[in-house]
């Protein structure tokens, strides 16, 4: 009984350390964005590298979720003759909840993860040591550009990821189903708030700060090896995961 | 130049640094020698500042430097250059991009300024600037070394600092790289502290030897006075014997905190 409760406590005390750490990464991070010398060419590449780069795994995602939301939904709404709403249903799902969720958590296993391990890997072969003394802030040439790509090409991502999901369940209702097609995208637009769509790019925003924060944050403080940069990757992905789903319930509260 | 005062560090149970002191004068070449985790580097990153002591000073030129706030100590910084034991390039750029990055970030120089500071510093280092275009992937051991040095003397740094900078190489690289911080030594006139464990190279680059055993300097002086110590644990690294106080004195300390 009392190693159990041993175990709780421990647990418990690790997540408000991690916690206390990562905002005071965040305060860090947001201090040094504003400080000389500025890095553009440094920021274009990490916008590059987690914007365009995740095209690709976007593309996939969205459009195989927005075609399988509209296959589901249409079956089921078809036994209440509800079929010609199912435009409505995949839009709102995908622009207020599924895009900016599926596109962080996808960015987050592409991308967070390789800037934990990119990071880890510079602290344990004393990279992170050689920034320092060569007069630079880690903070401010590894976490601001990472940090800024993640708020500035999440909401891109997810506007491409909204129109993927949304013609992917166009094509699905209308070509596999045969839906009508005027009736499907006329209900695709009718019930659409401007609210529902730039509360799914806060939840991007928010979700890029994460995702990205979480991965340098988990590299910064690797040790041991190759066998701590594995084990930091690791737990980037699952730590960012975590935070994004629990966020995203407290965001949908806020923002409803 | 360089004063280190009382420094005591512990990283948990272990006492790395115990009321260790040290001074460096300006221009002078001090080696700190001692074995494997008696707190050598410890020591260099207290000098640069990677590092706090839990209780002591670090003085660089009148100027405590475990007073100053991050963007002071990162200003600081500017007046040194360290040689990581492996290089610690930077692997996502080219050995050019290493030497230039700091001469990108901390001066106002044109392209064509920068391209004749990192000729100048390959050239300091015996390479061409046609080595410029490798990744650090690409170099030998002994290269990475010297595109280190390379890299920290590119701000024109006044004190110099090596960390095991021939550890892992053959004898004769070893010989060729501790002539190269020699000749650095001399041109750049910069204030230099070496740490290494190969005694050789220390007698060969030091003005002044200083050894460390148990966080603490237990002998110091030109190796000439060093090599004729009458302290045994000195004579034991400098003949590199197995038998000795210093490992009977570690074998104890072994089992005590086995122990603990």
């Amino acid at each position: 009984m009392t190693a159990v409760l041993e175990l709780l406590g421990y647990y418990f005390l690790n997540v408000f350390e991690q916690t206390g750490l990562w905002f005071r990464m965040l305060w860090r991070t947001i201090r040094w964005t504003f400080r000389r010398p500025f890095e553009p060419r440094e920021w274009l590449r990490q916008m590059v590298r987690l914007g365009w780069d995740s095209i690709p795994v976007v593309f996939l995602t969205s459009m195989f979720t927005g075609m399988v939301l509209a296959l589901q939904t249409f079956n089921g709404f078809q036994r209440v003759h509800a079929e010609n709403f199912v435009g409505s249903v995949v839009a709102l799902a995908m622009l207020r909840e599924l895009s900016p969720v599926l596109v962080g958590l996808m960015v987050t296993g592409r991308v967070g993860s390789s800037m934990a391990a990119e990071i880890g890997t510079m602290r344990v072969t004393e990279q992170i040591d050689a920034l320092k003394a060569l007069a630079t802030d880690p903070v401010q040439y590894l976490f601001v550009p990472r940090v800024i790509a993640g708020i500035v090409m999440l909401p891109f991502l997810v506007v491409l990821g909204d129109a993927l999901g949304i013609g992917g369940g166009y094509l699905v209702a209308v070509k596999l189903m045969n839906a009508n097609s005027v009736l499907y995208e006329q209900n695709t637009y009718q019930f659409l708030e401007l609210n529902d769509i730039w509360s799914g790019l806060i939840k991007a925003a928010v979700f890029g700060l994460i995702l990205t924060l979480t991965g340098c944050v988990r590299g910064y403080y690797t040790r041991g090896g190759a066998e701590g940069v594995g084990r930091a990757t690791t737990n980037a992905v699952v730590s960012a995961s975590l935070i994004i789903l629990f966020t995203d319930f407290f965001l949908t509260k806020l923002l409803f | 130049m360089i004063s280190l005062q009382h420094l005591y560090k512990a990283f948990g149970p272990k006492q790395v640094l115990n009321d260790m002191s040290l001074d460096v004068e300006r221009g002078e070449s001090v080696v700190i020698v001692g074995g494997s985790g008696t707190g050598k580097s410890v020591t260099l990153k207290h000098i640069i500042g990677l590092l706090r002591p839990d209780k002591g000073k670090v003085i660089i030129d009148g100027t405590d430097i475990c007073t100053l706030n991050p963007v002071e100590l990162n200003a600081f910084r500017r007046r040194f250059g360290m040689a990581f034991q492996e290089g610690a390039l930077f692997d996502s750029m080219s050995v050019f991009e290493n030497i230039a990055f700091p001469l990108r970030r901390h001066t106002k120089m044109t392209e064509e300024q920068i391209r004749a500071r990192v000729e100048e510093c390959l050239a300091q280092v015996h390479l061409e600037l046609s080595a410029g275009d490798k990744r650090p992937s690409e170099l030998s051991g002994g290269m990475r070394r010297r595109v280190g040095f390379a890299r920290a003397i590119s701000l024109k740094p006044e004190i110099l600092l090596f960390d095991e900078p021939t550890t892992g190489l053959d004898p004769v690289i070893s010989d060729v790289v501790a002539e190269l911080i020699c000749e650095m030594d001399r041109t750049l006139n910069t204030t230099t502290v070496t740490i290494t464990h190969d005694m050789k190279v220390a007698f060969k680059i030091a003005d002044r030897v200083a050894m460390l055993f148990q966080g603490q300097i237990i002998e110091q002086g030109t190796p000439e006075v060093f090599q004729q110590s009458s302290n045994e644990i000195v004579q034991q690294f400098i003949e590199g014997r197995a038998e000795g106080p210093l490992t009977e004195i570690e074998t104890v300390d072994r089992r005590k905190r086995l122990r603990e």
